[in-house]
């Protein structure tokens, strides 16, 4: 068997509102699975199903072989959860947090002791190991979050979020936690909202939007079929704007406006030369730039490219 | 490392009861709260109400000790709602239900710490109320009897609370939830008797459950007196306090856990 999460037509309603419409998502053994999508898409809900913290209306959903439904019990022996905020005790050590979740997991006192000792070591939280969880920064207490969803050996570990709320270094931390533990064999289905964290961390990439999965792949083919990268130009004259729309549409395809800020944005191919070619036409139009930056897409932009409409903020 | 067996009911709610007693010694805002504000409120109706308020036949410390503390678990019972509904905002709650533990364990270590905290509050204001002069007039064993009823008490209310906080699904409702207690806290014969009151608040305050309880507690501490002051054998107002609680337990017992289970 080779699937570890295998998701048809999942529905779960709220009221009117349908949270999840019928998804569709297979998960292979040994990928990291991104679910990506803006806030509302139904990115929690799935993790909640997934957790077993709620129950679909419809549809079906195996994880690790297990029907959610019917074996709940079972697919909780197999995952580990870190939901979107750090669910430590603030009043236990980071050793004694791990060492409570590995009893609980059913370790004997030793092997939770070891459990809890490799993990810290894993995690770099060794040298605070000892301190009271309250007295730990954002970013540690989000590794020790996640080093309580691994103390039980998981066969699969569900992130919702990781990194909402930290500051960007904490969040390079974070990843780094994470892309140890890929390489030493955990299966990891994550939820985020940034293309960036789905890129750096995931083998497989699902959008979805309004409760579907509206595309998938590996980050390099959507990115391919995105278009790469985004070039946007930050022009002087307010009067240059709708020149450069025209001159970027005809060098490299549908271009987004926002006279607001008086810049333009299209997405381009590869690169340096993509570059190169945008700013000498517009130089040769005489359109004075102001600024230039050339960046990943983000997920608006990747909205519009796959999906022909906004993400729903 | 990989269990060969998850943890069983036993041992994961003993491992989560010692999380919670934990959380309790080591967060000072807790512990004042839970110890000196029940003995606080004690000494004020010790000395500031207790001077205006007569009742015959016996001192004033001497009936309201058993009422207040029989009422206590009512207050602390406000503690319990408001810790489950904060475990469950910061997703304390998410991480134990996903865990392959079974699910009665974690309600029913919150439970079991809430019972022990009320128990250690409670000897403290017993405590304090020998020492502003209390006296037990029954014997001792009578005196034990009456504590074990109380924590009894507590047990079950804790039930009654966990629901309450399950259902809040945050601190501040839970805490709202929790004024509650306070109409049968005070209608109640818990610190001045049930014939001072109006007639139609009479009806309500003898008949509530509050009241067989402080009167089941009152009657094993007040020893020779009792029956003149409360009309009635202890066993009339024990077997109907115990009657009560297991009411009690009888709802709020499932109806916590069915709630717990759905999320």
């Amino acid at each position: 068997m080779t699937t570890m999460i295998e998701a048809r037509g999942l529905t779960k309603r709220y009221g009117k509102t349908a949270a999840l419409d019928g998804l569709d998502l297979t998960a292979q053994r040994g990928q990291v699975v991104a679910v990506l999508g803006p806030n509302g898409a139904g990115k929690t809900t799935f993790v909640r199903i997934v957790a077993t913290l709620l129950a679909p209306d419809d549809g079906t959903l195996r994880v690790a072989g297990h029907d959610v439904r019917r074996d709940p019990a079972a697919v909780r022996r197999a995952i580990g959860l870190a939901g979107q905020f750090a669910a430590i005790e603030p009043a236990m050590t980071g050793r004694e947090n791990l060492e409570m979740v590995a009893r609980l997991f059913g370790l004997g006192r030793r092997d939770a002791k070891a459990a809890a000792a490799s993990v810290l070591e894993q995690l770099g939280l060794a040298p605070d190991a000892d301190r009271l969880a309250r007295t730990y920064s954002g970013g540690m207490r989000r590794r020790l979050d996640l080093g309580v969803s691994l103390v039980g050996a998981p066969r699969l570990l569900l992130l919702d979020e990781p990194t909402t709320g930290l500051d960007p270094r904490s969040r390079i931390e974070l990843w780094d936690a994470i892309r140890a533990l890929v390489a030493s064999g955990t299966d990891v289905l994550l939820t985020t909202q940034y293309l960036d964290e789905a890129d750096h961390l995931a083998s497989q990439i699902v959008i979805i939007d309004h409760g579907r999965a509206v595309a998938a792949g590996t980050p390099g083919e959507l990115k391919r079929r995105i278009g790469g990268r985004v070039v946007e130009i930050h022009v002087s004259r307010r009067e240059d704007l709708g020149r450069a729309a025209a001159l970027l549409e005809r060098l490299h395809g549908p271009a987004t406006l926002d006279e607001a800020t008086r810049r333009v944005s299209v997405g381009v191919g590869s690169g340096s030369d993509d570059l190169m070619t945008t700013l000498r036409s517009l130089r040769d139009a005489d359109v004075a730039v102001e600024d230039v930056a050339m960046r990943q897409p983000n997920l608006d932009e990747v909205f519009l490219a796959l999906t022909g409409h906004a993400a729903a903020a | 490392m990989r269990a060969d067996r998850p943890a069983g009911l036993l041992g994961s709610t003993a491992t989560v009861t010692r999380r919670m007693l934990l959380r309790f010694v080591r967060t000072p805002q807790l512990i004042v709260l839970a110890t000196i504000q029940m003995s606080l409120f004690f000494l004020i109706y010790r000395y500031m109400f207790g001077g205006a308020i007569h009742v015959d036949g016996m001192p004033y410390v001497d009936y309201l000790v058993p009422g207040f503390i029989a009422t206590g678990v009512l207050f602390s019972g406000i503690g319990t709602a408001t810790a489950v509904a904060e475990d469950l905002e910061h997703g304390f709650v998410d991480r134990l239900r996903s865990l392959p533990i079974p699910r009665a364990s974690v309600l029913t270590a919150r439970a079991l710490a809430d019972t022990v905290i009320l128990t250690w509050a409670t000897l403290f204001t017993t405590a304090i109320a020998f020492a502003v002069g209390f006296s037990l007039h029954g014997s001792a064993p009578e005196g034990l009897a009456a504590l074990g009823l109380v924590i009894l008490f507590g047990f079950a209310f804790e039930w009654v609370f966990i629901a309450m906080g399950l259902h809040a699904g945050n601190a501040q409702a839970a805490q709202g939830m929790g004024m509650i207690v306070f109409p049968f806290a005070f209608v109640s014969s818990a610190y001045v008797p049930v014939a001072s009151m109006p007639g139609w608040l009479q009806v309500f305050a003898a008949h509530q459950p509050l009241t067989y309880m402080v009167d089941a507690v009152r009657s094993l501490t007040l020893g020779p007196h009792a029956q003149t002051l409360l009309g009635h054998p202890t066993s009339y107002f024990v077997s109907r306090a115990l009657a009560w609680t297991a009411v009690i337990l009888v709802i709020a017992l499932p109806l916590a856990v069915a709630k717990y289970s759905r999320g």
